[in-house]
C-alpha cells in the first residue's frame, strides 16, 4: 500500500488533478485533429492529384503484387541470408579490431597499424563501390577455382564495410567505461584481459547497444546493393518482373519486405534507448 | 616488533610537470593502521595508488613482507592479489549483484571453486551487515551499503594489507558511522591497513599512526595523539586549524 493512498485528498489536490486531466484530454484532442488534418491533407492532395490513376496502376496494382510477390520474396530470402550472415561476421569482426585497436601492447602494434588502416579504409569506401570491387575484383585474382559464388563475395564487402564502422561503435563502448572500473578490476586482482573481458566489454556493449543495431538496420537495407555483381535478391527480382510488364508495383513489394525487417529492429532500438536514464 | 608488511621507500611520482609525491618512507607493521592526513592533492591517494601498482612509481621502491614489488620484473597482478583496495567512489561493478562484486576476485583472481567463492562471499556480506542484500545491483543500495560491498570485495581476496582511499568522503553524514564501524571491525581483526582520511577523530581512534602530507611529503609521523594534538610543525597546525574552523574535527 503506497503511502498516498492512505492519505485523503484535499480539495486543492482534487483540483490539481481535475486540470491535469483538463490538459491531458485537450491534448490528445490536438493531437487527433492535427493528424486528421496533416494525414489527410497529404492523402487528399495524393488521391486528386491529376496522375493518381497511373500511378496507383503502376506502383500499386493489387494484380501485378500477387504476381509477383512469389518471386520477389524468394530473392528476399537472399537478403536475409546475406545480412544474417553477414551480421554475424561483423559483430565477431568489428570486436576483435576494436580490442585491437584499444589495447596497449607494443607486441601487438603492427594489428594495430593495421587495424586502423583497415578501419579507415573500409568506412572510407562507398559501400557500392566496395560490392563492385570485391565482386569484380577476387574472381579476377583467380585465387579459387571456379570463382566463389557473386552473393558471398557481396557479402564479404559488406561485411569489409560494416566492421569499420560497427568496431568504432564497440570502441566508444569500451572507452565510454569509467576508467575507476578498470582500476577496481585490477585491485582485486584481475588480469588486464579479465578486466576487459568480465567488468569493461559487459559494461560498455551494453551501452552500445542501440547504435550498433541501428547500423544493422542499414545493413540490412544495403544488402540489396549484392544485386549489382548478379544475385537476384529481391531488389533485383523486383526489377526484372518490373522490365518485363512495365509496372512498378513489384518494387514497392521488395520495399515492404524491407521495411518488414527494419522497423520490428527500429522498434527494438528505440526500446533500448529508454531504458536507461534518458531524457523523456 | 615483527618485521612490516609494507615498506615504502623514497617513493616519488610525478604527473608531467606536476611533482606528486617528493619522496615517501613510511613503514607499516603486522596489524597495524597507518592514518594518511593532508589538504587534497597532498598525495594520499596517489600514494595509496602506487602501492597498489595502479600508478607507476618514478623512483624509490615499495616492499610488501619484505619483497621488493615496485620491480619490472615483478608481476602486477600477483601483487595486487596480494593487496585490497577500496575506492572513494566505490568503483563496484554496476552490471553484476553486489553478491558477485564481492565473489569476482576470488572467483577469478584466486581460483576459487563458484561454490566456496559464494559461502565466503556471503558470510563476509553478512559480517558487514549487508545480509539480504546479495541479489540486489550496486544502484539498488545506498551510498554507505555500496562501500560496504566494496570493502568486503576488497578483504576477500585475503589481502596482506588494505588500502583505504577516503572510503567516507563521497558518502552523506548520516551514512559515515556504518562505514567506519565496518574499519573498526577490520581492525579489530588485525588487518594491515593505510587509510588516506579527512575524518580526524577516526584517524584518531582506530590509527597506530598518524602520517601527515604536505605537498608530496611526509612531514609528521607518529601515534594521533601527538600528530594531532601536538602537531611539531607548522603546516600541520595550519591544516588542522582549517578543519576546526570547518567543524570537522
Amino acid at each position: 500500500m503506497t503511502e498516498a493512498a492512505t492519505i485523503p485528498a484535499s480539495e486543492r489536490r482534487l483540483e490539481r488533478e481535475a486540470a491535469k486531466r483538463r490538459r491531458s484530454r485537450r491534448g490528445a484532442a490536438i493531437a487527433a485533429l492535427s493528424s486528421v488534418l496533416v494525414i489527410g491533407g497529404l492523402a487528399v492532395l495524393v488521391l486528386t492529384s491529376n496522375g493518381w490513376p497511373e500511378v496507383r496502376e503502376t506502383f500499386f496494382s493489387w494484380t501485378e503484387f500477387k504476381n509477383a510477390f512469389g518471386e520477389v520474396l524468394s530473392g528476399f530470402w537472399l537478403d536475409v541470408k546475406v545480412f544474417m550472415g553477414v551480421e554475424v561476421a561483423v559483430l565477431v569482426i568489428a570486436l576483435a579490431l576494436a580490442l585491437i585497436r584499444v589495447s596497449r601492447s607494443s607486441g601487438l602494434f603492427p594489428l594495430r597499424l593495421l587495424s586502423t588502416v583497415f578501419v579507415d579504409v573500409s568506412r572510407g569506401i562507398p559501400t557500392v563501390l566496395m560490392v563492385y570491387l570485391i565482386g569484380f575484383g577476387v574472381p579476377a585474382l583467380q585465387i579459387v577455382k571456379p570463382a566463389p559464388d557473386p552473393a558471398i563475395l557481396g557479402a564479404i564487402a559488406l561485411t569489409i564495410s560494416y566492421s569499420g564502422y560497427v568496431s568504432e561503435v564497440y570502441r566508444a563502448g569500451i572507452r565510454s567505461v569509467h576508467r575507476g572500473q578498470h582500476d577496481a578490476a585490477l585491485a582485486v586482482g584481475l588480469t588486464h584481459s579479465q578486466a576487459m573481458r568480465l567488468v569493461i566489454l559487459p559494461q560498455g556493449i551494453r551501452r552500445v547497444a542501440p547504435p550498433l543495431l541501428n547500423d544493422f538496420i542499414s545493413l540490412q537495407k544495403d544488402a540489396a546493393l549484392i544485386s549489382i555483381i548478379g544475385p537476384v535478391e529481391a531488389f533485383r527480382a523486383a526489377q526484372i518482373i518490373q522490365g518485363e510488364n512495365f509496372n512498378f508495383t513489384p518494387l514497392v513489394a521488395a520495399a515492404l519486405l524491407y521495411l518488414a525487417v527494419t522497423v520490428p529492429l527500429a522498434r527494438v532500438v528505440d526500446r533500448m534507448g529508454g531504458t536507461e536514464g534518458a531524457v523523456r | 616488533m615483527s618485521a612490516p608488511v609494507l615498506e615504502v621507500k623514497g617513493v616519488t611520482k610525478a604527473f608531467g610537470e606536476r611533482q606528486v609525491l617528493r619522496g615517501i618512507d613510511l613503514t607499516v607493521g603486522e596489524h597495524e593502521a597507518v592514518a594518511l592526513i593532508g589538504a587534497s592533492g597532498s598525495g594520499k591517494s596517489t600514494l595509496l595508488r602506487c602501492i597498489d601498482l595502479l600508478e607507476e612509481i618514478d623512483d624509490g621502491d615499495v616492499f610488501l613482507d619484505g619483497e621488493v614489488i615496485t620491480d619490472p620484473a615483478v608481476s602486477p597482478v600477483a601483487v595486487r592479489r596480494r593487496l585490497g583496495f577500496v575506492f572513494q567512489a566505490y568503483n563496484l561493478f554496476p552490471h553484476m549483484t553486489a553478491l558477485q562484486n564481492v565473489m569476482i576476485g576470488e572467483r577469478h583472481a584466486h581460483g576459487a571453486r563458484k561454490a566456496e567463492a559464494e559461502e565466503r562471499g556471503r558470510a563476509l556480506m553478512a559480517r558487514f551487515g549487508l545480509a539480504g542484500r546479495e541479489d540486489d545491483r550496486p544502484d539498488n543500495l545506498s551510498g554507505g551499503q555500496q562501500q560496504r560491498v566494496a570493502i568486503a570485495r576488497a578483504f576477500a581476496g585475503k589481502p596482506r594489507a588494505l588500502l583505504l582511499d577516503e572510503v567516507t568522503s563521497a558518502l552523506d553524514p548520516e551514512l559515515v558511522g556504518e562505514v567506519l564501524a565496518a574499519v573498526r571491525d577490520l581492525k579489530q581483526a588485525g588487518m594491515t591497513m593505510v587509510i588516506a582520511t579527512h575524518e580526524m577523530s577516526f584517524a584518531r581512534e582506530v590509527a597506530d599512526q598518524v602520517a601527515f602530507l604536505h605537498a608530496g611529503r611526509i612531514l609528521e609521523l607518529g601515534p594521533p595523539e601527538r600528530v594531532l594534538e601536538h602537531p611539531e610543525r607548522e603546516e600541520t597546525r595550519r591544516f588542522l586549524g582549517r578543519l576546526l574552523a570547518a567543524g570537522r574535527i
